[in-house]
């Protein structure tokens, strides 16, 4: 076994997911492939959301996936690096907006 | 990525100028231990083994590996200290060859072609024969880069040159890291004055293609899109037109290999490339309808295989011998760089081939 979590050859095993589950892998593959389609949205706007969010999962694989794909794009690192911007700012702010909770609590509690 | 290179590998004695060096890398590791398949076994699949050429259309002759530029991906090893440069002599039995072939297009290449000192003579005798189609393969910054190259944009349209350029990104940054600080703006310049000369202008017969290859260890992406992404950028930047983008990928040979192994990224790469193996971009191969001829005069499949020195299967081996009927047919010299070629929608001079 290996000794660390994560291996970045796995990523190219990721199809094998199907081997144990055909139905459900097929399924997820295709609907996988359907959503970055070109659609309302360009192949290239999805490819720089998917980056933004494969690094607020803190997904390795992802990141290492949609770093490549941008560069594939001609996706600048600056339009990368502003990606990035965006769902570090709804991470935080999803850490922060919970502060009015906290607030309310105290308010609550507080004499 | 450190900085650029300034001399080619060949200068640099490194091992890898050494085209049986090369060879032995692409034959073993990965492939040899039956982790990935060779491209023989992959094509035999789909039963497209041998591969063979078909009707001749394209006649690629690389005049000689001398460049003004090193740039990192160069499959050629080119730059200022290489001294390949083709004789007068030779360039006269392709003439020769030319009045008879049943090729349309006649595509010179480098290193920088229009550095051989017998380029313009050339150009103008070739011309008289009469070829449908008459690339010169330009670096764009070489027109900017010495008094006696300024008047080349009108010497191509003098001779209706198919010019084809080497543009690798629409970004400054992107430009400079692959082929060397300045080269953007030159390269910019370059675009502009032939654009003055109604090269590249919607409509005009006066044919200007871009070249996009890869800044690293990926694949190209879309030709289409990135033709879209580029005509947008560069006309709203610098007011420059085009009419073609032909994205070609970076084949695993000369100092685009160094690279690779040098930043640890040489199978993954090939991984990438095995992986989006294509059989329909094999029918199309360049290798199918071209014949390369190297600065000596001797004959090659591709200008892939001149750089590895893999001379064609056929009797019909050098220009001074040349016979077309025993080269129509011939089975095609693989190896796996060829992999490059049939990767995604494939990749060849002309761009995209499925």
């Amino acid at each position: 076994m290996s000794k660390t979590y994560y291996d970045p050859a796995d990523l190219r095993k990721f199809g094998k997911i199907s081997e144990w589950n055909p139905e459900l892998g097929d399924k997820f593959f295709d609907y996988y492939g359907k959503v970055f389609e070109e659609g309302a949205l360009t192949a290239r706007e999805k490819s720089l959301i998917a980056l933004a969010v494969a690094h607020t999962e803190q997904c390795p694989y992802c990141i290492d996936a949609y770093t490549k794909d941008g560069l594939q794009r001609g996706i600048t690192k600056e339009e990368m690096m502003e990606a990035l911007h965006v769902g570090a700012a709804i991470k935080s702010g999803a850490t922060l907006v919970h502060g009015v909770q906290m607030m309310n609590k105290v308010n609550k509690l507080e004499m | 990525m450190g900085k650029l290179k300034t001399q080619s590998l060949q200068k640099r004695d490194s091992d890898l100028a050494k085209s049986n060096k090369q060879l032995d890398i692409l034959s073993n590791g990965i492939f040899a231990n039956g982790e990935l398949p060779t491209f023989k076994n992959k094509i035999s699949e789909t039963n497209q083994f041998p591969l063979k050429a078909k009707k001749l259309e394209i006649l690629q002759i690389n005049v000689g590996y001398m460049c003004n530029q090193v740039c990192e991906h160069c499959h050629v090893d080119a730059g200022p200290d290489r001294k390949e440069i083709m004789t007068r002599e030779t360039m006269q039995q392709i003439l020769d060859v030319i009045k008879t072939t049943r090729a349309h297009t006649l595509d010179l290449t480098g290193g920088a072609p229009e550095m051989n000192p017998h380029f313009r003579w050339f150009v103008e005798e070739a011309s008289k024969v009469g070829v449908k189609d008459f690339i010169v393969r330009s670096n764009l910054t070489i027109i900017r880069a010495n008094k006696k190259y300024y008047d080349l944009p009108d010497f191509f349209k003098k001779y209706n040159i198919h010019v084809v350029s080497s543009m690798p990104h629409w970004t400054r940054g992107k430009t400079d890291k692959q082929r060397g600080e300045g080269v953007f703006d030159m390269s910019i310049k370059a675009l502009q004055e032939l654009n003055e000369r109604g090269y590249g202008m919607p409509g005009s017969h006066l044919k200007l293609d871009l070249v996009y290859n890869p800044n690293g260890a990926y694949l190209p992406g879309d030709q289409a899109t990135m033709e879209k992404d580029f005509k947008k950028a560069l006309m709203e930047d610098f007011g420059i037109n085009f009419h073609s983008l032909f994205a070609i990928t970076n084949l695993p040979i000369a100092r685009f290999l160094d690279y690779l192994i040098a930043s640890e990224n040489y199978e993954d790469y090939m991984y990438a490339l095995v992986e989006a193996y294509n059989p329909a971009a094999v029918e199309n191969v360049m290798c199918t309808n071209t014949l390369s001829v190297s600065w000596d005069g001797y004959l090659f499949d591709c200008d892939f295989n001149q750089m590895l020195e893999l001379p064609v299967n056929s009797k019909s081996k050098h220009i001074s011998e040349y016979q077309e009927e025993l080269l129509e047919g011939r089975n095609i010299v693989i190896s796996q760089h060829c992999y490059g070629c049939t990767a995604g929608a494939g990749s060849s001079c002309q761009g995209v081939v499925a």
